[in-house]
């Protein structure tokens, strides 16, 4: 979705400022929201980038105006009322109405240190040849989709050149609703800034972008 | 990005300790705890995992062996999974690595514009910056203004790559190796790579910046 979360090549949001001896969390309730998230992820409720199009789902004001933090709390909030795990006001006044649901998993500590270095992989067997080789020039299509995608917008409609084939991979746009993990081949696509930019680009720049099959089309190098 | 969420206390007007943001996370934990969807103890080991023992430390040690055996070198940059499972780092996060090189041609950045994709395994969990809009809105369109707001001034031929982690594939930088330090070891090297060399928004430091 064309979201507050497409950011790239936004303006007016000032400099970066780097904090010196950043601590991991700024505050308790960080700590907990993002053991919270992982350990509700974990259940197979749903999935990483359902997770993300909840997140990225806020009103734009309200997630440029939300700590990270909290961006990750207003959705989590969202998917368990949503998957119906506890109801809004369950959750809002911390009172139990009723037993849980059952789910498929629940992380506990002493799986946790050989499950997460076990890693999720997202890779998947093929299932048709790639369209496109290193070299291939493609240009990006100009998609809009209302739902959950992983082509931002700076680079929709340009062309770029094929620069790694990296196997296939589930598909963000269909898992994210749970409407299948499609796996599709993914490309990293090197594009030119002054293809991006323009006249503003730096002319010594190049902005590599991580691109699913469906989000590309053949150019004519 | 601001702290608009009273993430202090001060809320006293309701009697309480809490600030709302606290108060709300904490029925939320509650909640998800009660109905069985969470254990508490696997809360707690999550924290202290992210906290205490996946960092930026793990990364350095990729770097430092890169910088001092070439077979590892090719090996990380060919396929960079393996290669940092060699080291017994990897996992949620780092499933699928890259590792680009600097060279003295072309420096490379990485970013997530769409959210926040990091190497966990090897950098742990991301700075607020890092995750923040000013970067993520200008990595991509002016990753030399960005350099120099963390004090990186590059000459304008040196060519920049700047990686956007929109999907699975995580990038870590491979910063180039300082001068004046041949015949260190790993670990002497490993204390000049900093967390912002392998995000490609800062340099190693010098031989005469750490006590070697």
């Amino acid at each position: 979705m064309n979201g507050a979360q497409d950011l790239g090549g936004m303006h007016g949001f000032g400099p970066v400022r780097p904090e010196a001896d950043e601590p991991v969390f700024h505050a308790d309730w960080e700590r907990r929201v993002f053991a919270l998230a992982l350990a509700m992820g974990f259940t197979g409720t749903w999935n990483l980038d359902g997770s993300r199009a909840a997140r990225e789902s806020l009103p734009p004001a309200e997630y440029l105006a939300s700590s990270y933090y909290a961006i990750w709390l207003k959705a989590l909030e969202k998917q368990v009322a949503e998957h119906g795990l506890a109801t809004p006001e369950e959750m809002g006044s911390g009172v139990s109405a009723g037993p849980g649901r059952p789910v498929a998993r629940v992380l506990t500590a002493d799986i946790l240190g050989p499950r997460f270095r076990a890693g999720f992989p997202s890779d998947r067997p093929a299932q048709a040849p790639a369209r496109f080789a290193v070299g291939d020039t493609v240009r990006a299509r100009n998609i809009h989709p209302k739902g959950h995608t992983r082509l931002p917008r700076y680079v929709r409609g340009h062309v770029g050149r094929v620069e790694h084939v990296h196997g296939a991979f589930v598909l963000p746009d269909t898992n994210a609703v749970g409407a299948g993990e499609n796996p599709r081949w993914l490309y990293t696509v090197g594009f030119a800034a002054s293809e991006l930019w323009g006249p503003d680009g730096d002319p010594n720049q190049r902005v590599m972008v991580e691109a699913f099959e469906p989000y590309l089309d053949p150019e004519a190098a | 990005m601001a702290h608009d969420d009273h993430d202090h206390h001060h809320d006293h007007a309701h009697g309480s300790e809490l600030s709302p943001i606290e108060a709300r996370v904490r029925a939320l934990e509650s909640i998800l705890v009660e109905k069985g969807y969470v254990d508490p103890a696997a809360l707690d080991a999550l924290v202290e995992m992210y906290e205490t023992k996946v960092g930026p430390h793990n990364g350095a040690r990729v770097v430092a062996r890169a910088w001092t055996d070439p077979d590892y070198r090719a090996r990380l940059l060919a396929d960079a999974t393996p290669a940092i499972a060699e080291l017994d780092i990897g996992g949620r996060g780092g499933e699928h690595m890259v590792v680009v090189a600097n060279t003295p041609e072309t420096h490379n950045l990485v970013v997530c514009t769409l959210c926040s994709c990091y190497p966990w395994p090897v950098l742990g969990l991301p700075p607020v910056w890092y995750k923040a809009p000013p970067y993520r809105a200008r990595a991509v369109s002016d990753p030399r203004g960005v350099l120099a707001e963390f004090g990186v001034s590059l000459p304008e031929a040196t060519r920049i790559a700047v990686w956007d982690s929109t999907a699975e594939t995580r990038y870590m930088v491979l910063p180039m190796r300082p001068a004046g330090t041949e015949g260190w070891d790993e670990a002497a090297l490993a204390a000049l790579v900093t967390r912002d060399a392998m995000i490609g928004t800062g340099l190693p430091r010098l031989p005469g910046e750490v006590a070697a």
